[in-house]
């Protein structure tokens, strides 16, 4: 399994039974294949749907059915169809339970940066700044560090902001974090590491719990 | 008899330079195809484009910001099109980004007869930066401007000749918001309907916003399926 993987499934686990859901692009995508049907989570896209499917297998895409990123999809029994507007008066007025979001930083704070590298990288906000502030839970999905090695959970960002203080939890390939008041809470490690590693590739200070940690 | 049909050269004929345009449609499904082709034929140009995205290099929207005719794009994301991004990054078209749902809303407030909304949607980011504020209940609130327009372009599934109308699926997104916002509303329709042929209950935008039809022949190859976006 891709790292990838590993942050996708961990992350499925976060979500309870008739949850309400936004997939963010990038690692989120990946997250229904690890959802089990009973569950019954909704899953919502931007682009005016309410109980958005895996995408479609070759041969039966529809020519008006596409998720937010383009990607030819089907729908789930019980889904929904509606304009651009009610699409984020559900975001903005509270009713997605979760929203799974990339990020290119996170602070202590839990304030995450990810639509705009000046100079670099500037496609636009789209609904990204919407589902940080409004969704009941946000939480980052993201590789623990950039390409080069350098920690992205910091104490500060210091991108321009999508939001201030919205993160809940931070889904790594390492650790599952939690930011409280307190700071930094590390929940879960993954088995192929250890608190150290942790420890070591966040800039920000991590909090480590008297009692024994759960793996993933 | 009331008959809103009629021919694309004659639906598009009192499209201006320096018109606001707002085109409807999310990624491809509900762009309108056909009537952005009809505009780049028409040659108008210093337009101010309104969509939630520019679609994807030379296809839609995208064919009328490369030949050089758009001076300014409001929008939403640019992430599927690099080449509008370069432009953009040229300075060789200016863009104006708002919040997605922020976007809609001040479209729906153009349509509605309101001056604005408050919204506290970026309101620690840059984008608050410059921007007039108001304190609601002791919260601080961005002020956004209405948005309105000259001329929308919709895409819809069928019409009738009052100018009903219906979408499909993942297809309705910013076109029925749209098509209250704007002075003239020309919409391109895949079929047409005896009127009563569309039910009361289901009509999605009423015929009082609609101004002309253009009846869909054929559709553009854009809405053939896409390869890159087949897994």
């Amino acid at each position: 399994m891709s790292y990838k993987d590993k942050i996708a499934e961990r992350a499925a686990a976060e979500i309870q039974a008739g949850q309400i859901i936004n997939l963010g692009i990038g690692i989120p995508t990946l997250i229904p294949k690890y959802l089990e049907d009973h569950k019954e989570v909704i899953i919502h896209s931007e682009n005016g749907i309410l109980g958005m499917g895996l995408p479609c297998k070759r041969g039966t895409e529809d020519r008006n059915l596409i998720d937010a990123g383009g990607t030819y999809i089907t729908i789930e029994t019980g889904a929904s169809f509606f304009d651009s507007v009610l699409s984020f008066t559900l975001v903005r007025g509270g009713r997605l339970d979760i929203a799974f979001i990339g990020a290119l930083e996170v602070s202590a704070f839990g304030d995450i940066a990810n639509w705009i590298i000046p100079g670099k990288y500037s496609p636009g906000i789209g609904g990204g700044m919407e589902l940080a502030q409004k969704a009941r839970r946000l939480i980052v999905v993201t590789t623990h560090t950039t390409r080069d090695g350098q920690p992205k959970i910091l104490n500060i960002c210091t991108l321009p902001l999508t939001a201030k203080g919205c993160v809940n939890t931070i889904i790594t390939e390492l650790a599952v974090i939690d930011v409280l008041p307190i700071g930094l809470v590390l929940r879960e490690i993954a088995t192929n590491t250890n608190v150290e590693t942790v420890i070591a590739r966040t800039e920000a200070e991590v909090i480590i719990p008297d009692s024994e940690l759960p793996k993933f | 008899m009331i008959d809103k049909t009629t021919s694309l050269e004659n639906a598009l004929k009192d499209i201006r330079d320096g018109d606001t345009i707002m085109v409807g449609g999310f990624g491809v499904p509900g762009t309108p195809f056909t009537l952005i082709d009809g505009l780049l034929d028409l040659g108008v140009s210093n337009l101010t484009l309104i969509k939630n995205e520019a679609n994807e290099d030379g296809m839609g929207l995208s064919k009328l910001i490369e030949a050089g005719r758009a001076q300014k794009l409001i929008t939403s994301h640019l992430g599927l099109n690099a080449t509008v991004i370069n432009m953009m990054n040229r300075n060789e078209i200016e863009v104006e980004f708002y919040p997605q749902g922020i976007l809609a809303e001040k479209i729906r407030a153009g349509g509605a007869g309101l001056f604005g909304i408050l919204t506290d949607i970026g309101i620690d980011t840059i984008l608050a930066e410059k921007k007039e504020k108001v304190t609601v209940d002791g919260q601080l609130a961005i002020i956004e401007p209405a948005l309105s327009a000259n001329v929308a372009l919709i895409h819809a599934a069928a019409a009738d000749r009052f100018g009903n109308l219906i979408y499909a699926k993942s297809a309705r997104n910013f076109n029925p918001i749209m098509a209250t916002a704007s002075a003239r509303v020309i919409v391109e329709a895949e079929k047409m309907v005896e009127c009563g042929g569309l039910a009361p209950d289901q009509i999605q935008t009423p015929g009082a916003f609609t101004d002309h039809i253009v009846v869909l022949d054929t559709l553009t190859k854009e809405y053939g399926i896409l390869k890159h976006h087949v897994l």
